[in-house]
């Protein structure tokens, strides 16, 4: 180039800047892993894994309302897909390979997740919202009367097994590290996802979805692509929880559940990488210590009102009011 | 390529509930022209807009893009062809910086905006483009700026930039000055008449000072149909145009805006 010393100082400063942040996130994420590693020594492992189950479900989740804004009513399908194939291939078949099982389940939720995309992904707003609503509905209510899944009493003692042939899920510290590395390969592809050339179109179909098409992008099947990819993780997460739980139940199919990952997403803030994750360890230890006090019956009631204040006061979540906090004052 | 008219309409008809909001419309647009489409408010120049775009679907007629006939064809189809359009309200990605909206319209031609496995710095190679691209419309000093936080006159100027960046054979700009003060004005009539350069540019404009300033042909429409066609001259000297314009013939068509 034989012009500007300006043009370098721009697009350099511009890499400059990404590399930094990006640099800080790996700071943090390290942080994290390092407290996750550690942390079933300290707490019960279970109650982790529970909270790491519902974590991936709200990532992937948020790839579609934070990073896309599309506003999926009806993901319980996804989860509760992921949970019963698991559930019906380990108890149906002694000696099942957990991880295929796993994949098989994951593939399950991802090709619902076409299906209803496919269906859904030219509406907007509020109608693709209760199409999604709709098709789960659908779902459910397959689940209840479905023979295999047990109706309302749900299937029960689903075998561990073993991954990979030797390592004993019975062993929960086994379990709680298998499951982190789930969610560890979950959250990482959604990261890459946001961070990748994709992510930058659909960052630009998010802000200005005309203008996007006006430039060329055919945005239906970009939209698709994050639509049918949340599935999967949705569903990924759905059968790892199963597993953990040896437990697969109609409480995942229920819409409750799409509610519920909602409010995850939008209490640990929407439209970042962290959010979902925060959202769901804050809702999950809530419910926890709710249930075993006196007000166990308010739980819905305490998370109506949260729900609430959060919208009225820190709308951008815990995580995205932390953000802003920190531009403010640290740059 | 040769075609003498990059697009063309024929009997080009829209109705909305017994509403006929363009009324058989024939358009021809030079190869190279500046061309104009003026009209009182509710004439339905928006809306032949949104026809020659696919924003809405016709309901008669044809739209025909050197000679292809694109009556059927989808918004995003089209643009790939070469038509790119902007709107009435300032058409950028608010909270990505003036290099990233430019990079994203580059990126079509990379062939990697499905490519989720890779890296975002995968990007920085079009970097040097984007910045060029800004350069040309004057927003050199603003490519780390986050977009929402530009002036409404620069924002057009990004959009303009990004426009550019298709490498459009056809522009099609719906009220590029809409909404601007003076000086701004001015600036987008420079960018146009720089972005015209080996290009055709087919506007919607309000403003008669801007149309007289750049336009080689001028299509004045009235109630949705055609009133009459002609460079700047014909079309202000024309009787009806005043009337139509102007409530009354006394007139003259001024300049003014």
């Amino acid at each position: 180039m034989m012009t500007p010393i300006s043009e370098n100082t721009a697009t350099k400063r511009y890499v400059e800047n990404a590399l930094r942040s990006e640099r800080r996130h790996f700071k943090i994420y390290a942080v994290l892993l390092l407290l996750a590693l550690v942390a079933p020594f300290v707490v019960y492992p279970v109650f982790l894994m529970k909270i790491l189950c519902f974590a991936l479900f709200a990532v992937a989740f948020n790839l579609l309302l934070g990073y896309v804004g599309l506003l999926s009513f009806g993901h319980a399908a996804f989860l509760a897909t992921g949970g019963y194939t698991t559930g019906y291939l380990l108890s149906t078949y002694s000696g099942f390979s957990t991880e295929l099982a796993i994949l098989l389940a994951t593939a399950a939720s991802t090709l619902l997740g076409l299906l209803f995309g496919v269906l859904a992904i030219r509406r907007q707003g509020i109608y693709f919202a209760m199409i999604t609503l709709a098709l789960a509905q659908l779902v459910f209510f397959f689940y209840l009367q479905s023979p295999f899944t047990g109706g309302e009493d749900g299937m029960h003692g689903i075998p561990r097994g073993a991954l990979l042939g030797f390592i004993d899920l019975q062993n929960n510290l086994m379990m709680y590290y298998f499951v982190l590395a789930v969610f560890v390969f979950g959250f990482g592809l959604v990261r890459r996802i946001v961070h990748s050339p994709y992510g930058q179109i659909l960052k630009a179909i998010k802000e200005n979805e005309p203008r996007a098409t006006s430039l060329g992008y055919n945005v239906d099947q970009y939209k698709l692509v994050a639509f049918v990819v949340s599935a999967g993780l949705a569903g990924l997460a759905g059968s790892v929880k199963t597993i953990v739980f040896q437990l697969a139940s109609l409480n995942d199919a229920h819409w409750h559940m799409s509610g519920e990952v909602v409010l995850m997403t939008l209490l640990g803030g929407v439209g970042t990488l962290l959010g979902p994750v925060i959202g769901a360890a804050f809702v999950v230890s809530l419910e926890h210590q709710l249930a075993q006090s006196a007000l166990g019956n308010w739980v819905n009631v305490i998370l109506g009102i949260i729900f609430i204040v959060c919208v009225l006061t820190f709308r951008a979540g815990i995580v995205g009011e932390f953000q802003k906090f920190f531009k403010k004052n640290f740059r | 390529m040769s075609s003498e008219f990059v697009l063309e309409t024929r009997n080009l008809v829209k109705e909305f509930k017994g509403f006929t909001a363009v009324d058989n419309v024939d358009l021809k647009v030079r190869r190279g022209h500046i061309h104009a489409l003026i009209g009182p408010n509710g004439a339905g120049k928006t809306t032949v807009f949104n026809l020659l775009t696919k924003f809405l679907i016709p309901t008669r007629g044809q739209i025909l893009f050197n000679d292809q006939d694109i009556t059927s064809l989808k918004s995003a189809a089209i643009a790939r062809m070469g038509i790119i359009r902007s709107f009435q309200i300032s058409a950028v990605f608010p909270h990505m910086t003036a290099l990233e909206n430019v990079r994203v319209a580059l990126q079509r031609f990379e062939g990697s905006s499905f490519h989720f496995w890779k890296s975002e710095k995968s990007l920085n190679k079009l970097n040097d483009k984007a910045y060029a691209l800004l350069e040309s419309v004057g927003l050199q000093e603003f490519a780390n700026t986050v977009t929402v936080e530009l002036s409404y006159g620069r924002k057009r100027a990004l959009e303009l930039a990004t426009t550019l960046a298709m490498e459009p054979e056809l522009v099609l700009l719906d009220e590029p000055t809409q909404g601007m003060g003076h000086e701004d004005v001015d600036r987008v009539v420079e960018l146009i008449r720089k972005a015209a350069e080996g290009r055709t540019i087919l506007m919607v404009e309000h403003n008669l000072s801007v149309v007289s300033k750049l336009c080689d042909r001028i299509t004045v429409l009235t109630r949705g149909a055609v009133l009459t066609e002609g460079n700047y001259q014909e079309v202000s000297q024309n009787p009806v145009v005043k009337e139509a314009y102007m409530g009354s013939e006394a007139t003259t068509l001024e300049g003014a805006h």
